[in-house]
């Protein structure tokens, strides 16, 4: 189990940047650029579970795809295991990313239409030569039991499956090729709520049972509350909040993780009353992100310096886990 | 081996989906019995044929009788059995060329809509410059370059059809790219050709199929075309195309309609059956549909 004091890095996120150029105008020096990922630099303890969470567009699914490798970044690096991996050799990557998995949000697309659930989790165990032929029926059924499903069902084909079994399947096939790290982009978004907390424990107890490391990504800050040991807030391709999941709610400082609390409905009658910050407005075109601070745009706490300098991730107190980029707050708490 | 038989059956269902939904289509029902009894009599055309197809006779343009049952063309050769070997003749250049033109097509596609980038620009700029050609001129002088003969203009129409598919393929190939499925097969390490062949491709059969089902049918109209106009099949080999080049002048037209409208009729035929058959296989084979 992920223990605080004797963690140590399995992953390693520096300075990393995606851009994607803007489709229709590639003639052209300038070619306008979505900014999805704009410098962001994170560790994921080994045996833990990072939680990032943020708007729609903010880049935390980007993100999650440069960790697995699916695509390269701009700049910057993902680090597995002090090995580079946004620029490995592809025959080396193709060993080594089996141990870096993924479960998607949209379990309809995440399976092959045309194959049965046995041939889904058997070809890449057979590739990798992770299982013998021979033991193949054995393994499947062990995986498919693994995350809950009759092994009866492994000749039928994805559609015949309820989002729920889809989403489980998806998982197993992650779990298929022994990995160390499953990042989970929204896996449970799409679910009933119903379905999602047993997705949700499913994840849990595989965790514990396989030692697995997560990044949890989703937009919802119920769900990653409760899966997650850190919750990184993202912000327009920014990371502006890191901290433990614990203190991160008791103790929000920047201005949008607090606006983003206050946002989701609380089961606690008596503090409806509380002061809230209700953001104003839409959130800026990451084409052209606000200068300085990218959340000055909306921020009530804005000041003149917040629209000329770009606020830096630091500890909230010397030596502390708890990372915030919003120097205006962190003055207002030094005095 | 117990998972082989739950396989089979599982297989089963959806093929039997399949041609339930097919079923249907009345049309396209009737269509498929046509094209096989044709096909079969095709096939059949040495056993069947009462006559040798190319067999002179002194019994010149004899109207249908009961020795003859489609008469006899100018030199006296027994149309029933001409139009039999026509038809083979006819039918196995319209799938060979369909074949061949619709595996470069895959290949082609495939490779321009995974891989992409300056791969996928050199082949559809390809694409696009035989595209851009009016068709039948491409064609004829095709035919006039390598000569008129059966092989000929079977590969003339493989090699000038497979833009269709090509672009078919990729489109359907770029959107398969983006999927889950071929992601989580990436993330997985699985190899380039693994993804290609058995993840992609066996998810654009169903458009290819239904494409190469019109493919199928305008290439039996170009054969009968390029043999009407001499350049296609050639005699005494007998096609439909050329069958109906033997019908050119004014008289035959209008007093011999058995030299003609046998093989006229049977083209027309076989074209709107080929696509309600293709129009149904795309209701039938398509996924979302239910039931």
């Amino acid at each position: 189990m992920y223990n605080e004091e004797e963690r140590k890095p399995l992953v390693i996120v520096e300075g990393l940047k995606k851009y994607y150029p803007l489709r229709g105008s590639t003639i052209g020096k300038n070619k306008p650029v979505t900014h999805a990922v704009d410098g962001v630099d994170f560790e994921i303890f080994e045996g833990e579970t990072l939680g990032i969470v943020g708007e729609s567009g903010c880049g935390k699914s980007t993100i999650g795809r440069q960790i697995v490798a699916l695509e390269k970044p701009t700049s910057g690096r993902v680090l597995y295991q002090g090995e580079s991996i946004s620029d490995m050799s592809s025959g080396r990557l193709r060993k080594i990313r089996t141990q870096l998995q993924m479960v998607f949000q949209d379990s309809t697309s995440s399976l092959n239409p045309r194959k049965q659930v046995y041939d889904i989790l058997a070809a890449p165990m057979l590739y990798h030569g992770i299982i013998e032929k021979d033991k193949l029926d054995e393994e499947i059924n062990r995986l498919l039991d693994l995350v809950g499903l009759p092994k009866s069902m492994k000749h039928r084909y994805p559609h015949e499956f309820s989002g729920g079994q889809r989403q489980r399947i998806g998982i197993a096939k992650a779990l298929s090729v022994k990995p160390r790290l499953i990042v989970c982009d929204e896996p449970v978004s799409a679910l009933d709520v119903s379905v999602q907390a047993q997705i949700l424990n499913l994840l849990k107890q595989l965790q514990n049972e396989l030692k697995l490391t997560y990044v949890f990504i989703a937009h919802g800050l119920g769900a990653v509350r409760y899966v997650s040991n850190r919750i990184a807030i993202m912000y327009l391709g920014r990371i502006v909040e890191i901290a433990n999941t614990q203190e991160l709610f008791d103790d929000p400082i920047h201005p949008y993780t607090q606006a983003l609390f206050d946002a989701s409905p609380l089961p606690a009658p008596k503090l409806r009353g509380r002061q809230r910050i209700v953001l104003k407005g839409e959130i800026p075109s990451s084409v052209n992100p606000p200068k300085g601070c990218r959340f000055h745009t909306r921020c009530p706490y804005a000041i003149e310096s917040c629209r000329i300098d770009d606020p830096e991730l630091i500890p909230i107190k010397p030596g502390s886990d708890h990372k915030a980029a919003c120097p205006v707050i962190l003055a207002q708490r030094e005095a | 081996m117990n998972h082989n038989s739950g396989a089979s059956e599982y297989k089963n269902s959806t093929f039997r989906m399949v041609i339930k939904r097919f079923r249907k289509h009345k049309l396209a029902v009737a269509s498929l019995y046509f094209l096989s009894f044709i096909t079969i009599l095709a096939i059949l055309a040495p056993i069947i044929a009462p006559y040798d197809p190319n067999k002179v006779s002194t019994a010149f343009s004899r109207p249908p009788s009961l020795k003859h049952w489609l008469g006899t063309d100018q030199i006296g050769r027994d149309m029933f059995s001409r139009l039999l070997y026509a038809t083979r003749i006819s039918l196995f250049v319209g799938f060979a060329a369909t074949v061949i033109s619709t595996f470069i097509g895959v290949i082609l596609g495939l490779i321009a809509g995974y891989f992409g980038g300056v791969v996928d620009i050199i082949i559809m700029r390809i694409t696009d410059t035989i595209m851009s050609f009016p068709y039948i001129l491409l064609v004829l002088v095709a035919a006039a370059i390598f000569g008129p003969g059966l092989w000929n203009i079977i590969l003339i129409l493989g090699f000038v059809d497979w833009p269709g598919a090509a672009r078919l393929v990729r489109g359907n190939v770029l959107s398969l790219r983006e999927t889950n499925f071929v992601k989580g097969n990436v993330v997985a390490g699985m190899p380039n050709r693994y993804i290609l062949f058995s993840e992609i491709l066996p998810n654009t059969i169903g458009p290819v199929l239904v494409y190469a089902t019109s493919v199928f049918a305008i290439s039996i109209l170009d054969e009968s075309a390029l043999s009407f106009l001499g350049m296609g099949v050639r005699p005494p080999t007998a096609s439909l195309g050329n069958i109906l080049n033997g019908a050119e002048s004014i008289t035959i037209l209008t007093s011999k309609f058995w030299l003609w409208v046998p093989a006229g009729v049977l083209i027309i035929l076989l074209v709107v059956s080929i696509n309600f058959v293709g129009d149904a296989l795309r209701d039938a084979i398509d996924p979302s549909a239910k039931e």
